[in-house]
Formats: structure tokens, C-alpha cells, sequence
């Protein structure tokens, strides 16, 4: 079984096109089953869980921060469509942009330091976005940022029809998706899992190892950006839910829970999270219960995910 | 073809029937739903939470539904204090659950997420739980009625009696975010207006565990007042920590603008003893209430039914009162109309109005928190300082800058 301790012999991908295959037919059936809304939000949580799961899956950076990436984009995509008036595709590309440009900033700073220096570098910037969220004047305060417009996109795709809307979240979560793909599988890629793997060997093999980080990690925050744009012009709402630091913590549960370092896991993870906090939501207190037990019987019997034991079991990678 | 025109025929022949036939037959799949959208894990399960949904279900049993033909259904959901979960429920219960009314909402961020939905989707919003009063201010909606109690009625009404009663110089500790800013700022209006002082404010970050400096402040202010500019941990945080001061022992007193009956059950009468603060309902001040207190309780774990539960009970009574009338629920504006032009009236709040721009209108009271002594029972926790009339409890309508009252 040699091939698959050699992840870089081609055919060794081949069984993920027809699992990628599989999943789009499947969110192409989807809506007509089961409620567009609940499976919109999933799709922006699945893609935000991606963009992370590229930071600890496959650069081993644990951000203990990524909150601030999606929050501050649902913010900037929330007053841009409300207050400047922007189409929603511009709205989007403007929170997107605005967390890339976060995301350069906060990286230089915590990728000087690693493990749990790291994680508490992006926390502590990640509070100090929050306090922003909290106290500056557009965004609301606690209240959040209401009644976002969805408006035209392209000046063609009427977003108020859910329809429309949904397939919308899809593509955008679809082109998210594929450009992790792309970046892991790219000769980019195999160095940041050598970074992963043994970082001095790295900077021993002559890669300029800050910049390889860097770049994940503007990567990751202008993806999770993407997903929080979008996410503000579904819900029409931006609130300080998803600055706050439990979402990063969500996050870090969707991709431990789905697989991390698996390229399914964190869409798998995603949508068991969000389940159980729209389906279990009668339970009451009992959702917060759950997601904990969930986490420990996750942490305690696969250690590596859903996909990643299954993943195991068939001797592939997902 | 002829097959088509037949059924055709006969599916109108079926309408009309239905329609001249049963006078509830226009009320949507026969079913009133009830969706009670509230917190059920956090800070605000208690003076919400699962006690609302028993509120809702009193309020049918006593409205006899049952006997009057209609039939009505509960549902219940925990929001979790996210707007973007609380506004995914409302959604999914209008699109798909076919729920009619959407009640309670603790969390004005909530709230205001499902005001908009409520009136993208045109179905009917009673809030009793949140206190923005955006919610009959800019961002009023015909969908909507706001029951209990808002921001601006807590802060004047709070301002108001105290200045009255004496308290004419204040000190606050006011949280560092808008809504502490508003409160403080909507406050100081009202006691400067009555002719009172303010004597100075300092701003606390959220959910700080240390009040000392704020504190010592305050008490170096000699302010016959200190208002609680703050919500939730913090106003019982800062509460706990004042009595650790002695600062109502020294002869100051608490002003909390935001505080309910399970606040003040779990800080314990030794720590709140002099509180004063505005509500819109007590369960101790007559028989109805005391009856409606006696049957909540051993539903609702022992907690004694706070504003918001009673406020719940009264707007659902409402609520069916004008689906009875008007024999419909599928049109939430024409449901609100109607609910607006009958006077409202209930064993809990009295007689009552419901304005244009969505607000409730009935008296408020000002309370203080009973010494230990004076306690005689369990729950046994206020003592009216004055009753806040109706015509003064709540912002005017011309102040609240509401679209719909502009024509």
C-alpha cells in the first residue's frame, strides 16, 4: 500500500472528483428537500470552516481568531450594501477585500510567533475587533446592522427569491471551495504541509517559511471573509454574534468534529454544527449541552474527524 | 378537458361552501400557531425562557380557545441569543411551519432581526422580552406590537418618580456601549428635565468583574442616586458588589435600570434590599395577578412570573381576541390593524391601547426592594414607590420618529 503513504502520484486524487462530483449533485437536490435558508447558512459556515481548516489543516497554524475575519466582513458587506448602496457582488468582493486586508495586518504580527503564542496573538486581536464591533457607530452596537438589503446581482439575479439566492451561496461556496483545492494541491500547498510537518526542515530546504504563512493565512482570512459577506447579505443582518469569540471556537469544532486536514471534513462538520444548533433549537438549553458532548465523544473516540476516520477506513485521502 | 373543468368546478363549488359555511374556515390551514422564539440557555432563560411558553399556553387555556373552535397550536424554539439563529428560526416558521405569531424574542438584536423578517413575510411580532425601543421608534413596523416595556419607558420612568420622591442628585455607572450610553443619556434627560442633578458618570467596560473604582467613585460623588446604566451579569455584578460597599447601608441608593423579578430572586434580598427601579407588572399587587403567580410557578420550576411572562400572557390574549373578531391570520397587517383599534384588556395589565406605532401603552411602577425583614413569604420582594400613569410611562408618539405615524 505504498500509494497512499504517496500522497503525490496523481491517480491518488482521482476518487475526490467523483466525491466532489457527488456533493454538488447533492446540493443541487438539496433545496428542494430540505429548507434553503438553514442549508444557505450552512454553505457560508462550511465555507468558512474550509478557509480555516486550509490555516490548521495544512499550514498547522491554530487561530484562536478567525471570528474577526467573518464578522468584519459581514460588517463591511452589510453598510456597503445598506448605507453605500452597493450591488451585492461588490458588497461581498468589499468584505472580502476588507478581511484580506485584516488578515495581512494580524498575520504579520502572530506569524512571528508559533503554537499557542500564535493562537493567543489572533485571539487577542480578535477581542480587540470585537471591542471595535461593540463601540463603533456603524456598526450598531449589540444591535447589529438591520434589514440589509439583498438587492440585483449582476443587475440580473434577483436575490430576493430564495431560489436564486441559494444558488448564489452555492457558487460562491463551490468557487471557495475549489480554490482550496487548487492551493492545496499546488506545489504552494506541498510546502505548507512540509511547514506543517517540520517547519526548521523547511527553512532548512531554503523556503522563505514566513511568507509561505503569511500568504496562508491572507488566503484563509479573505475566504473566511468571503463566507461572512455573504453570509450578512443572506441573513440581511451583520451582528456581533459573529465577532465574537465562541464563533472562533465554532469553527474550530466544525473542523475538528468534520476532519481537519481533510478537504471534506470541515463541509461534513459544518452541517452537523448547524443542524444541531436550527434542528435541536427546541431543546433549549440542551443545544450547548449537546455540541459539548458531541465535542468530547469527537475529541475522545476520532480523534481525526468524521471524514478523516473514514478516510482511515478506506486508505484514501478525503 | 372536461375532467379539468369538472374538478375546477367543483374545487370553487368547495370554496365557496367553506367560505359561506364555517366563519373559521378563513384562518390559515385551521391551525393558529404560536411560535414562543425565546432564550432557553442563557442569561435570559429566567425571566423568559420556557416561563413564556407556559405564559402563551395559560393564555389560550384561559381564552377557551378549545371551546370556541379555534384551534391553537405552541411551538417553541431557543434563538440562543444570535440574531442570524433567531432570524433562520423565524424564517423556516413562517415559510415552512406555517406559524402565524412570533412572541416574546428576549435580546433586542434578536428582536430587530425578527421584526424584519416578521414584516418581509407580512405575519404578526408581539415582543415582550426585548427593550429596544427602536422597535416603535425608527425601526417601527405595522407587523409589530411592542407589549411590555421599552428602554425610554424604563429610563423616564426610573428618572421621573425618583427625582419626585427626592433622588434629585445622580451618579452613574454606565456599561461602555451604546445601549448603556443610550439608557444613561435618555436618563440624565429626565432628571435634568424634573430639575435634578447629575453629578457625574463613569463608563465600565462590559462585563467587567471588578466595580470597586466605579464604585468608590460613586460613593465619593455623594449622589443620593447611583443609576445601574447596565444590563444582566453586570447589573447584578455591580448590585452585589455595591452591598459589599456598604453604599445603601451609607444612605445612598441603587437606581438599576434594568432589572427584573429573577434578578433580584437570585441576588438575594440582603444584597438588593433598597433597589429602586420601573416595571410594568409585580404579582404580589392584586388577586388576578396573585391567582395567575400561583398557577405559573409549579410550571415554571417555582419562578415567580416576571413582566415579561405576564406581558406575554396579555399579548396573546390580545392576539386572539382579534383573530376572533376579525376570522383571520393570514394577513399579519390586517391581524395588527385590527389589534390596534381595539382597546386591549386583560386580567394581568387592565385596560389598556395599543398606538399606531406599535407601542402598548398601561401604567408603569416604580419599586423598591423590600428589606429582609419586611419579607414575609417566598418571592415576596417589592414594595410600590409610585405608579407611573399611562399617559407619562412611554415616549410620545411624536418623538419616536415612526414612519407610520407620519402621513
Amino acid at each position: 500500500m505504498a500509494r497512499d503513504t504517496a500522497p503525490r502520484a496523481k491517480n491518488g486524487y482521482r476518487h475526490q472528483y467523483a466525491i466532489f462530483a457527488f456533493m454538488v449533485a447533492l446540493f443541487l437536490v438539496l433545496p428542494y428537500v430540505i429548507y434553503p435558508v438553514f442549508l444557505m447558512q450552512a454553505l457560508c459556515f462550511a465555507l468558512f470552516a474550509c478557509a480555516f481548516n486550509l490555516l490548521i489543516g495544512y499550514t498547522g497554524l491554530v487561530s484562536f481568531g478567525h471570528a474577526m475575519f467573518l464578522g468584519a466582513a459581514g460588517y463591511i458587506s452589510a453598510h456597503a450594501a445598506k448605507v453605500w448602496g452597493l450591488p451585492p457582488e461588490l458588497a461581498i468582493l468589499a468584505g472580502t477585500a476588507a478581511s484580506a486586508a485584516l488578515g495581512l495586518v494580524v498575520g504579520l504580527l502572530a506569524i512571528r510567533r508559533q503554537g499557542i503564542y500564535f493562537a493567543m496573538i489572533t485571539l487577542a486581536l480578535a477581542q480587540m475587533i470585537f471591542f471595535f464591533s461593540l463601540q463603533a457607530k456603524f456598526t450598531g452596537g449589540e444591535d447589529g446592522i438591520q434589514s440589509v438589503p439583498r438587492g440585483v446581482m449582476f443587475g440580473i439575479l434577483n436575490l430576493q427569491d430564495m431560489m436564486t439566492m441559494y444558488f448564489v451561496v452555492l457558487a460562491i461556496f463551490l468557487a471557495g471551495f475549489l480554490l482550496i483545492c487548487r492551493v492545496i494541491h499546488s506545489p504552494f500547498g506541498q510546502v505548507l504541509k512540509a511547514i506543517r510537518e517540520n517547519e526548521p526542515r523547511a527553512i532548512s530546504l531554503g523556503y522563505n517559511v514566513h511568507q509561505y504563512k503569511l500568504i496562508a493565512f491572507v488566503l484563509s482570512a479573505a475566504l473566511s471573509g468571503l463566507a461572512g459577506g455573504t453570509k450578512a447579505i443572506v441573513f440581511q443582518l451583520a451582528s456581533l454574534t459573529d465577532v465574537h469569540w465562541t464563533m472562533s471556537g465554532e469553527v474550530v469544532l466544525m473542523t475538528l468534529l468534520g476532519g481537519m486536514g481533510t478537504l471534506f471534513g470541515p463541509v461534513v462538520g459544518a452541517f452537523i454544527v448547524i443542524a444541531m444548533q436550527n434542528y435541536l433549537a427546541q431543546l433549549g438549553s440542551w443545544v450547548t449541552i449537546a455540541q459539548g458532548v458531541v465535542f468530547v465523544i469527537c475529541v475522545l473516540a476520532f480523534r481525526r474527524g468524521i471524514v478523516g476516520e473514514l478516510g482511515r477506513f478506506l486508505k484514501k485521502p478525503l | 378537458m372536461r375532467g379539468v373543468k369538472s374538478v375546477k368546478a367543483l374545487g370553487l363549488a368547495a370554496a365557496v361552501a367553506l367560505a359561506a359555511g364555517t366563519a373559521q374556515a378563513q384562518v390559515s390551514d385551521g391551525v393558529i400557531k404560536i411560535g414562543v422564539l425565546t432564550d432557553m440557555s442563557s442569561l435570559y432563560t429566567d425571566l423568559a425562557g420556557a416561563g413564556s411558553v407556559v405564559a402563551a399556553k395559560m393564555a389560550v387555556e384561559d381564552f377557551g380557545a378549545a371551546a370556541k373552535g379555534m384551534k391553537v397550536e405552541i411551538v417553541s424554539a431557543d434563538h440562543q441569543n444570535k440574531p442570524d439563529v433567531g432570524s433562520a428560526i423565524a424564517r423556516q416558521w413562517y415559510d415552512a411551519d406555517k406559524v402565524d405569531v412570533i412572541v416574546d424574542v428576549p435580546n433586542s438584536g434578536v428582536a430587530l432581526a425578527v421584526n424584519e423578517v416578521t414584516r418581509e413575510k407580512n405575519k404578526v411580532f408581539l415582543v415582550s422580552g426585548a427593550a429596544s425601543s427602536a422597535l416603535t421608534g425608527d425601526k417601527c413596523s405595522p407587523n409589530t406590537i411592542h407589549w411590555t416595556y421599552d428602554t425610554w419607558a424604563l429610563a423616564n420612568g426610573t428618572g421621573r418618580a425618583i427625582v419626585k420622591t427626592g433622588g434629585d442628585t445622580w451618579f452613574f455607572i454606565t456599561a461602555d456601549y451604546a445601549f448603556g450610553h443610550q439608557l444613561e443619556a435618555d436618563t440624565s434627560a429626565v432628571v435634568k428635565e424634573m430639575g435634578g442633578k447629575v453629578l457625574g458618570a463613569v463608563r465600565a467596560p462590559l462585563n467587567t468583574p471588578d466595580f470597586s473604582s466605579f464604585l468608590l467613585q460613586a460613593q465619593a460623588s455623594k449622589a443620593k442616586i447611583v443609576g445601574l446604566a447596565n444590563a444582566g451579569g453586570d447589573t447584578v455584578n455591580s448590585i452585589k458588589q455595591a452591598s459589599e460597599f456598604g453604599i445603601v447601608k451609607g444612605g445612598q441608593n441603587l437606581a438599576g435600570l434594568l432589572v427584573f423579578l429573577t434578578d433580584v430572586h437570585s441576588l438575594g434580598l440582603p444584597v438588593a434590599q433598597g433597589l429602586i427601579f420601573t416595571e410594568a407588572w409585580y404579582w404580589d399587587m392584586n388577586d388576578a395577578n396573585r391567582a395567575f403567580a400561583a398557577k405559573f410557578a409549579p410550571q415554571d420550576k417555582g419562578i415567580h412570573p416576571t413582566m415579561i411572562h405576564a406581558g406575554v400572557y396579555s399579548a396573546v390574549t390580545h392576539y386572539l381576541k382579534a383573530i376572533e373578531q376579525a376570522k383571520n391570520d393570514t394577513d399579519g397587517k390586517a391581524v395588527v390593524a385590527k389589534m390596534k383599534s381595539m382597546p386591549t384588556d386583560d386580567k394581568l395589565f387592565g385596560k389598556g391601547t395599543i398606538r399606531a406605532d406599535g407601542r402598548h401603552i398601561h401604567d408603569m411602577y416604580l419599586f423598591e426592594v423590600k428589606k429582609p425583614d419586611e419579607s414575609k413569604k417566598p418571592w415576596d420582594y417589592y414594595k410600590l414607590r409610585a405608579t407611573i400613569p399611562a399617559a407619562e410611562a412611554f415616549r410620545p408618539v411624536d418623538k419616536g420618529n415612526c414612519p407610520l405615524t407620519k402621513s
